[in-house]
Order: C-alpha cells, then sequence, then structure tokens
C-alpha cells in the first residue's frame, strides 16, 4: 500500500514553525517544527500524554472550544498561517476534516449524517446531494451496507459502520486533509483492517494525519511517522527509516517496547 | 460463626430489611391510588363532563373547572416552555462556566424549591393587587412561574449529558454553533427535555396555593381570562372542604381525574424517554 519512493516529488502541505501550545499554564507542545506532505499518510506515536492528540488539534483548531487553551508560533496551511487573526474557522475545518476515537454519529439518519456537512458549504439539488452521499459512502466503503437502509438512524449500525460513517461524513465536505485521532482504538480487529485498508485508499486523494497508539498500525499504513515524548517531538522522517533504523536511541527505546 | 456464613446472613438480612423499605413505601401508594380510584370511579357519571359546577344540593358536573385547568396548565406550559428551554441552552451551551450562568443556574435551583404558595403571592402583589380583581391570566402567570425553573433544570441537565465529543464532531465540520445547537444538540437531548416539560405540566395540574391568590374559582362557565376561573384543584379544595356529601363526592371525582391525567403524564414522559437504540 506505500509508495516506493516515499520522498519522491513531495509537496508540502501543513507546515508546523515554532509551535507552542498551551493549557492555561501548563506547556504541552514546546516548539514544534513538522512538515506534512501532501496525499501521505503521517503517523504520530508515543506515550499517552505526550501530546500527539494535541498536537493533531491544532490543525483544526479545535482547541478553539476551549477558553482555556491557545496555541503560539505559526502553523501553515498551503503557505497561510492558520493561527492568525482573521481566518474563516468554519471554512478551515471544511477543508480539513476529522475523526474521533469513538464514533460519533449524530442523531439523524444516515443519509443526513452524510448530508448535514455538505448542506453547511454548498448548494446542491436534491440529485446532486444524493449523489454526493453515495459518493462518500462508497469512498468510505460502506455503501454497500446501507444502501437499503439510509433512512434509518446512524445510531443504529455497529461501532466500526459507525466510525466509517465519520469518515464518509468527513470526506463528504470535500476537504484536502483528514484528520484521524485514534480511529480504531474503540474497534474490534476486523473493524479495524477495514479501517487500515480504507485509510491506503483515500491516501490517494486526501492528505492524512493519524494519532495511534499501536506502533504496527503506523508501521503498517504511514508513510511518514513522528516519534513524540513529554511535548517535544523527538523525531520526524520515513516510517520505514523510523521504524528499521531510528536515528535517536530514545526513538529505538520506544519502538522495540523498551519503555513506553 | 464462620466467615462465608456470617456473610450469608449478613447478605440475607441487608436484602430483607431493604424490601421491607419497599413494601413499606408502596403500602401507602397502592392504599392512596385504591382509595382515590375507589371513591373517584363511583363518583364518576356523564354529569360530570357537561354539567357546571352546583349549588350544594343539586345536580351538576365539573365541566368547567375541567376545561379552566384545561386553559390554565395549557397557557402557562406554552408561556413557560421558551422561556425555560432557552434559558437551559443559554446555560448549557453558552455560560454556563461564567460568575452569571453560574449565579444564574444557583438561583434556578432555589426557584425550583421555591413553596408554590410564595409565587401565588407574589403574583398577587405584583398583578392581582395592581389590577383589582382575580382573574385566569393571573393564574396563568403563576402557573408559568413554576414551569419555568423544572424547564431549565431539565434542558440544562440533558444538554450537558450530551458528550463533548459529539459536540467536537459537529464543529469539526465547520459547522457554526447556532446550528451546532439548534441541529444536533438539542436534538440529542430532545427526549429528555420534553420529558422535562411534561413532569413541569404534572407539576403544576395538581398546584392549590398558588391559584388561590389568583385564579380564584368561579362556579360557572367563562372562557374569559380576565375573569375569576375554576381549576380542578380548587374546586376539589372547595368542595372536600364543605359539609355537602354531594360536593365531597365530586371532589374525590376531581382528584381521580387529575390522578388519572398525572400518571397518564408520568407513563407518557418514561415511553418518551426510553432510549430507542443504544449500544
Amino acid at each position: 500500500m506505500k509508495n516506493d519512493s516515499p520522498t519522491a516529488a513531495l509537496t508540502t502541505q501543513i507546515s508546523f514553525k515554532g509551535l507552542n501550545f498551551f493549557y492555561g499554564k501548563y506547556h504541552a507542545l514546546k516548539n514544534i517544527n513538522l512538515d506534512i506532505y501532501r496525499t501521505q499518510v503521517t503517523a504520530f506515536i508515543g506515550p499517552s500524554g505526550c501530546g500527539k492528540s494535541t498536537l493533531l488539534r491544532t490543525i483544526n483548531r479545535m482547541y478553539d472550544l476551549y477558553p482555556e487553551q491557545r496555541a503560539e508560533g505559526e502553523l501553515l496551511f498551503n503557505s497561510l498561517n492558520i493561527l492568525g487573526k482573521g481566518v474563516d474557522i468554519n471554512h478551515l475545518r471544511a477543508r480539513i476534516g476529522m475523526v474521533f476515537q469513538k464514533p460519533t454519529p449524530f442523531p439523524m439518519s444516515i443519509y443526513d449524517n452524510i448530508a448535514f456537512g455538505v448542506n453547511l458549504h454548498e448548494r446542491l439539488t436534491r440529485a446532486d446531494l444524493d449523489d454526493r452521499v453515495e459518493w462518500a459512502l462508497k469512498k468510505a466503503a460502506l455503501w454497500d451496507e446501507v444502501k437499503g437502509k439510509l433512512k434509518q438512524s446512524g445510531m443504529s449500525l455497529s461501532g466500526g459502520q459507525q466510525q466509517r460513517l465519520c469518515i464518509a461524513r468527513g470526506i463528504a465536505v470535500k476537504p484536502e486533509v483528514l484528520l484521524l485521532d485514534e480511529p480504531t482504538s474503540a474497534l474490534d480487529p476486523i473493524s479495524t483492517m477495514r479501517i487500515e485498508e480504507l485509510i491506503g485508499e483515500l491516501k490517494n486523494e486526501f492528505t492524512i494525519v493519524i494519532v495511534t497508539h499501536n506502533m504496527q498500525q503506523a508501521a503498517r499504513i504511514s508513510d511518514f511517522t513522528a516519534y513524540m515524548y513529554l511535548g517535544e517531538l523527538i523525531e520526524f522522517g520515513v516510517t520505514d527509516q523510523i521504524f528499521i533504523k531510528p536515528l535517536k536511541k530514545q526513538t529505538e527505546d520506544y519502538i522495540t517496547g523498551r519503555f513506553g | 460463626m464462620d466467615l462465608k456464613l456470617r456473610r450469608k446472613l449478613l447478605n440475607y438480612f441487608a436484602l430483607a430489611m431493604s424490601m421491607l423499605a419497599v413494601v413499606f413505601g408502596l403500602f401507602w401508594l397502592f392504599w392512596i391510588l385504591l382509595n382515590v380510584f375507589h371513591l373517584g370511579v363511583t363518583a364518576l357519571g356523564p354529569d360530570l363532563f357537561t354539567k357546571m359546577t352546583p349549588p350544594p344540593g343539586s345536580s351538576g358536573g365539573l365541566l368547567n373547572a375541567i376545561a379552566g385547568s384545561l386553559i390554565q396548565v395549557g397557557l402557562a406550559t406554552l408561556i413557560g416552555t421558551p422561556f425555560g428551554v432557552l434559558a437551559g441552552v443559554y446555560l448549557a451551551e453558552y455560560g454556563g462556566h461564567t460568575w452569571l450562568g453560574r449565579t444564574t443556574l444557583f438561583i434556578n435551583d432555589i426557584l425550583l424549591s421555591a413553596p408554590s404558595i410564595v409565587i401565588g403571592l407574589f403574583v398577587y402583589a405584583v398583578y392581582v393587587a395592581q389590577v383589582g380583581h382575580f382573574s385566569a391570566i393571573a393564574g396563568v402567570y403563576a402557573l408559568a412561574l413554576l414551569v419555568i425553573p423544572v424547564v431549565i433544570r431539565t434542558t440544562e441537565n440533558m444538554l450537558v449529558l450530551v458528550p463533548d465529543s459529539l459536540r467536537e464532531a459537529v464543529f469539526a465540520l465547520g459547522t457554526p454553533k447556532w446550528k451546532v445547537v439548534t441541529k444536533v444538540t438539542l436534538r440529542a437531548s430532545l427526549a429528555g427535555i420534553v420529558t422535562g416539560i411534561l413532569l413541569a405540566v404534572a407539576r403544576i395540574a395538581g398546584e392549590t396555593a398558588p391559584l388561590l391568590f389568583t385564579a380564584l374559582s368561579n362556579q360557572f362557565w367563562t372562557l374569559d381570562l380576565n375573569k375569576p376561573m375554576a381549576t380542578l384543584p380548587v374546586t376539589i379544595f372547595k368542595f372536600a372542604m364543605s359539609p355537602f356529601a354531594d360536593w365531597q363526592r365530586m371532589a374525590w371525582a376531581g382528584v381521580f381525574l387529575i390522578t388519572l391525567g398525572v400518571l397518564g403524564l408520568n407513563i407518557l414522559a418514561r415511553v418518551l424517554f426510553r432510549p430507542k437504540h443504544r449500544n
């Protein structure tokens, strides 16, 4: 599933430049510098509390919901600093989709779950909307399981199906980036495998950033890996190199399970 | 005595005591219900729903009291619900963590447990005494003031129960806040909010004290909100205190009707609140 030469012809889509993050007085991310490349899968790994989810949540400014959280430094998305003033956050979030750890279907029908985000940002005719819903559900490999029951509640699906519904909901808006925050940690192995396969397909069209606790998962699905520890970015590089021949002893210790 | 046996006996003892407590509580409840049904059903008849409250010694019904209760409880719910829901939304989604929000919630809780007669006297002082006469609309105001804190509390409670992860997921799609609230979080807690409204209705349906100083009562049929109007609880109060046997019988019929109505609303609330599909 991985590109043969991941470093060939890469363009930067997201760039952290000296990013610091605070929960009130707590300094959670320290001077992060990192590039995320277009249509590649980048994984953030590291022990619990290392700041990998925090880092992910800066990309769509999720932290804005909580007044005591703030970010400093620069975070460039297509060369625009999205931490600056005057950024239309709702527009930004339409271009950067997110899927969470626990499946979060909205309390409405399967169809409306997908149409909800589309209707926020576009005016489509009924027929076009139908097509978009079908397209998104097919992309998320859920269409065959739900095509006969689009009017049923999204909450009636199984956990794995709900998570694919959330992925479909995210891509229906046609974002450029998909942020996945431990998307399989609440799922069984079969559902996990399906999501991993799905990520392999989606990366042809979307830039994917995934936070995971599961190192085998990072090794299987990502092109680039960032290892974080105590709010610092310890090492970033091509996944194969990080897992086979890490530059730093600290990274090696974590990956080989000697600590973490 | 060995440890295992001791634990077993202790377990049986605790179980027996708690079952006894249940039986004790339910005994009175069923006795009350049985009494109400027995005395209420025997007083039922077609006249009850077609005739007005009679003078002592002549035949009559409770039509004006039933209609008055429906009108006043209905209007009070219509007035109180929007205020309650909107304030609840403010407290849960916007101002809950601010000084104003916390203070409002605290005062609301005081209002929630305020004796209803205080509310009745308040409306008497600020409205009835000013216009110079008792009126149905004053009763509606008093009942609405009882509805508002109940609806605020349940709306706020139900919205706070909506997990933040769901809220984040809606925001992550680029949804403006007002749409997050109206399209998702309110919808997710709709069953709970409706239950709260029904329980508020059940509460005011049986209120007597706030109506004594506001709507008073009326022996005749009226739909004029500026005149005193009969209600079931006040009529029951008046009739049950009287020395006339036929009035007392009609009071029981009224008690039966209210009990049935409140029981029905509670059952409806239960059915609505039953989760449809949860993992």
